[in-house]
């Protein structure tokens, strides 16, 4: 599963993507946001700010209860503020 | 219709030139320019030097053309173009341009303004504004949550 991070998460991690395999017992977005929390400080930092972290599944925004069934690409970020 | 996600410049005249060019059904074109601007809305922070635009590429694009498919289905356009840049932008340089054809102009400016307030809060894009002090993130706002929430369908 390929792991995008975006904004402040992507400069607190220090990472702009990873590669992960969560165990199939992670069958949510806000299960992985705890699995990926325990991988080093700096992830455990950013996904303190569980509040202000938003999810898409595939390219589709998502919740943090959403199903990561066959999920091949998540990625987590900030609110939006383009335009 | 169309959606371009890029990092280069845009002219609104030549844009609108091009999509009204040999019609004669077009009564109506609605632009909107956003341009990255100097003055912090927080009281008291410094003024902005310059901000860069981060998106998520493949996702932005979907989104976009998704929030475009949505004006189509509710107004009758004869055409739109939605463009944003990304990088790195001082005060004064256009971000994004959202233009819209119809044969009246309630409709072009209702879908060019739909369009804007959507894609405030459902492209894929975060803004980092550098001050003489650094950088920082900025923040999302309710008041783009409420502009985006009054064009939700009554269910």
């Amino acid at each position: 599963m390929k792991i995008l991070y975006f904004a402040w998460l992507r400069t607190e991690i220090g990472l702009a993507e990873e590669s992960a395999s969560p165990p199939a017992s992670i069958k949510t977005a806000g299960a992985l946001i705890d699995w990926l929390a325990a991988l080093s400080p700096g992830h455990a930092a950013a996904f303190e700010k569980r509040d202000s972290i938003r999810v898409a599944i595939d390219q589709e925004f998502a919740e943090l209860d959403s199903c990561l069934s066959g999920a091949s690409e998540v990625a987590f970020f900030p609110p939006v503020t383009g335009g | 219709m169309a959606v371009r996600v890029q990092s280069e410049a845009f002219d609104v005249g030549v844009e609108s030139a091009r999509m009204t060019k040999g019609r004669r059904d077009v009564g109506a074109v609605a632009s909107f320019v956003g341009i990255a601007r100097e003055d912090n809305p927080d009281e008291g922070a410094e003024p902005v030097i310059a901000m860069t635009l981060e998106h998520y590429p493949g996702m932005t694009e979907r989104q976009l053309e998704a929030i475009e498919a949505e004006a189509r289905a509710r107004w009758p356009l004869l055409d739109c173009l939605i463009i944003h840049r990304y990088g790195r932008f001082e005060p004064g340089d256009p971000i994004v341009l959202v233009l819209t054809l119809s044969s009246h102009r309630q409709v072009a400016f209702d879908a060019c303004q739909f369009l804007m307030d959507w894609l405030k809060t459902k492209a894929p894009f975060w803004k980092q504004e550098e001050t003489a002090s650094g950088a920082r993130w900025v923040a999302s706002r309710k008041s783009d949550d409420a502009a985006a929430e009054k064009w939700s369908k009554p269910s």
